[in-house]
């Protein structure tokens, strides 16, 4: 019985041991980040220890104003919200169709976004942008956005589909018998009951949008319009010599994100897993 | 009410109904369907993007077969996979077993794992090309990972791991793996949970030790996990480009290049639109094969 006893103290101890040095080595990088945007440029060469002596908060405004990072964090805030916004008008109004409502072709159609989620298209940017530029919306917020629309489209319906296709049908025979539209009855029945795959779908279309680099690349060529992760590229190719300053920019671009993170774990790590069951 | 009055009834509220998806339809026509039409179409044409299109049939298609730099870079973008796969999944997977009982600090382990995947590539990826940067000051090395080398007694180990041909791969799908283990780390455990408790428990009774456990009860339960985690490793990995992107920055060149470097410098740097449609059909034909065979696989895996 003691031995039995100790071979599992030990176990603990040494799967304690694993688990804990995995978690150093993913926060160490981070922690370096934040470290070396609080110091100077003339100590960063110098002084080595993990907490520098004197800290210096002054790059985090320099990045924001001389670099240019506010407005690049203003377009993401106004991409983000925009983009996801729309997602869950239009996902929601399809996919409240695809469950309850009956049109000819609605299954071709709505097999046509699960394939679409399917097959990978990884160089169908190209094509994307020789229409974007007939368009004329290269370097438009517009284009962009509507872009980033498409892109989250089909995993939200899906989602939403699965969850309408679970409501009974009784709330809504009961909101169209008091004189509910079927709009009304998307908009007052449906959308409140669907809320905890609205609360998936914001958040993780939010993180996609915030963190999406190449079509902002492809679409976005003027410094105004660009958005956050567009803009520290831009911003490192100008300031590769001040890595205090861009150390302290990519904190203020990664913070946000941490944060949305710990504070909707459970819905992200939700959305994760049905993207990939669809997947 | 008569027969046409009703038909016609039905079809105002067919149309009704449409209206509800057309917006979803409508983009998803334009911002798909089309792009995905234009690829195909392009891909037989010689175009610079603007001015005359000639067409050049299946030209593009055979230049691309003998395209060494092409094929190199599926072979460096499978290499990047291949590590994600072992490696990364493995110790994805070791994680999750750790995690999946009682103990201590496990809301913490599952919070911190999770942090590297939700970071964009591009902050990943110059923070890691800080940390291995490898210039010297003073005759001391500036990046953390060539001073810890050098402070902890190990100089002759320091290195230019992102500038050498001989490193710089490697690296990245080191980095690439440490952006994503966390992923595969929640995916295992969420499949790990669905286990019924009482397999294991009957298992015991039967007088089967931990490994025999693992074997014979663990590994058949979690196959479609293990099945869609390899997938899309597989399809993320193979796209990899914005982190190497971010790591390389200095100045992309060949020993680094992925499918999609390829394509967009087949876009951008030499105006080859129609080449680079015909990389672009190739490589997706790539993807959906490759996960087409690992779907079979593992369906014979399971009939074993």
């Amino acid at each position: 019985m003691n031995k039995y006893i100790i071979w599992r103290g030990t176990r603990s101890t040494f799967t304690h041991l694993f688990l804990m040095g995995v978690a150093l080595l993913c926060l160490f990088p981070l922690v370096w980040m934040v470290r070396c945007a609080l110091m100077s440029n003339d100590t960063i060469f110098v002084d080595a220890s993990l907490i520098p002596q004197q800290l210096n908060f002054g790059n985090f405004a320099t990045a924001w104003t001389k670099g240019n990072l506010g407005g690049f964090f203003l377009n993401s805030v106004i991409y983000t919200v925009c983009v996801v916004g729309g997602i869950v008008l239009i996902s929601s109004l399809a996919a409240f169709a695809f469950s309850r409502l009956k049109f000819p072709g609605r299954n071709v159609l709505f097999y046509l976004f699960v394939a679409a989620m399917m097959i990978p298209l990884p160089g169908s940017f190209v094509a994307l942008f020789v229409l974007m530029t007939k368009l004329h919306l290269v370097n438009t917020r517009f284009g962009y956005i509507l872009c980033m629309i498409n892109v989250g489209l089909s995993m939200s319906i899906l989602l939403l589909k699965t969850f309408f296709d679970k409501i009974p049908a009784d709330l809504e025979d009961a909101a169209r018998i008091d004189g509910c539209s079927k709009l009304g009855v998307w908009w007052y029945v449906a959308l409140p009951l669907a809320r905890p795959a609205i609360a998936v779908i914001v958040i993780f279309n939010s993180l996609t949008v915030w963190n999406e680099y190449i079509l902002a690349t492809l679409l976005l060529g003027d410094v105004k319009l660009m958005p956050l992760q567009r803009g520290l590229m831009v911003f490192q190719g100008a300031n590769s010599v001040d890595y205090p300053v861009l150390m302290a920019g990519l904190t203020m671009a990664a913070a946000p994100i941490v944060m949305v993170y710990l504070l909707m774990q459970k819905h992200i790590v939700k959305g994760l897993s049905s993207g990939a069951v669809v997947g | 009410m008569g027969l046409k009055a009703k038909n016609a009834v039905l079809t105002r509220d067919h149309i009704e109904n449409f209206l509800f998806v057309f917006p979803a339809v409508a983009i998803f026509c334009i911002f798909y369907i089309y792009p995905f039409y234009k690829m195909i179409n392009l891909s037989f044409f010689d175009w610079k993007g603007i001015g005359p299109m000639h067409f050049a049939g299946l030209a593009n298609y055979a230049e691309l077969m003998g395209d060494r730099l092409w094929w190199d870079s599926i072979g460096h973008a499978g290499y990047i996979t291949l590590i994600a796969l072992t490696f990364q999944n493995a110790l994805a997977f070791a994680l999750a077993l750790a995690c999946d009982r009682e103990i201590r600090l496990k809301r913490f382990y599952r919070a911190v794992f999770f942090i590297p995947p939700v970071l964009s590539e591009i902050v990943v990826g110059l923070v890691w090309n800080w940390i291995l940067n490898p210039q010297m000051q003073n005759n001391h090395p500036v990046g953390f990972l060539n001073h810890f080398l050098y402070a902890t007694g190990f100089p002759q180990l320091m290195h230019n791991w992102l500038g050498d041909p001989k490193t710089a791969l490697t690296t990245i799908a080191v980095v690439n793996a440490w952006k994503g283990f966390g992923w595969g780390f929640i995916m295992f455990l969420a499949g790990l949970q669905t286990i019924d408790k009482q397999l294991y428990e009957a298992a015991r009774v039967d007088g089967a030790g931990s490994w025999k456990t693992f074997c014979n009860v663990t590994i058949p339960m979690m196959l479609p996990v293990i099945l869609v985690v390899v997938i899309l490793t597989v399809l993320g990995c193979m796209q990899v480009f914005v982190l190497i992107l971010a790591l390389v920055s200095e100045g992309l060149v060949n020993h680094t290049d992925v499918p999609v470097t390829r394509i967009f410098s087949a876009m951008q740097n030499t105006n080859r639109f129609g080449y680079a449609c015909a990389e672009a059909v190739i490589f997706g034909a790539v993807l959906i094969a490759t996960s087409f065979i690992l779907k079979k696989l593992a369906d014979r895996a399971r009939q074993l």
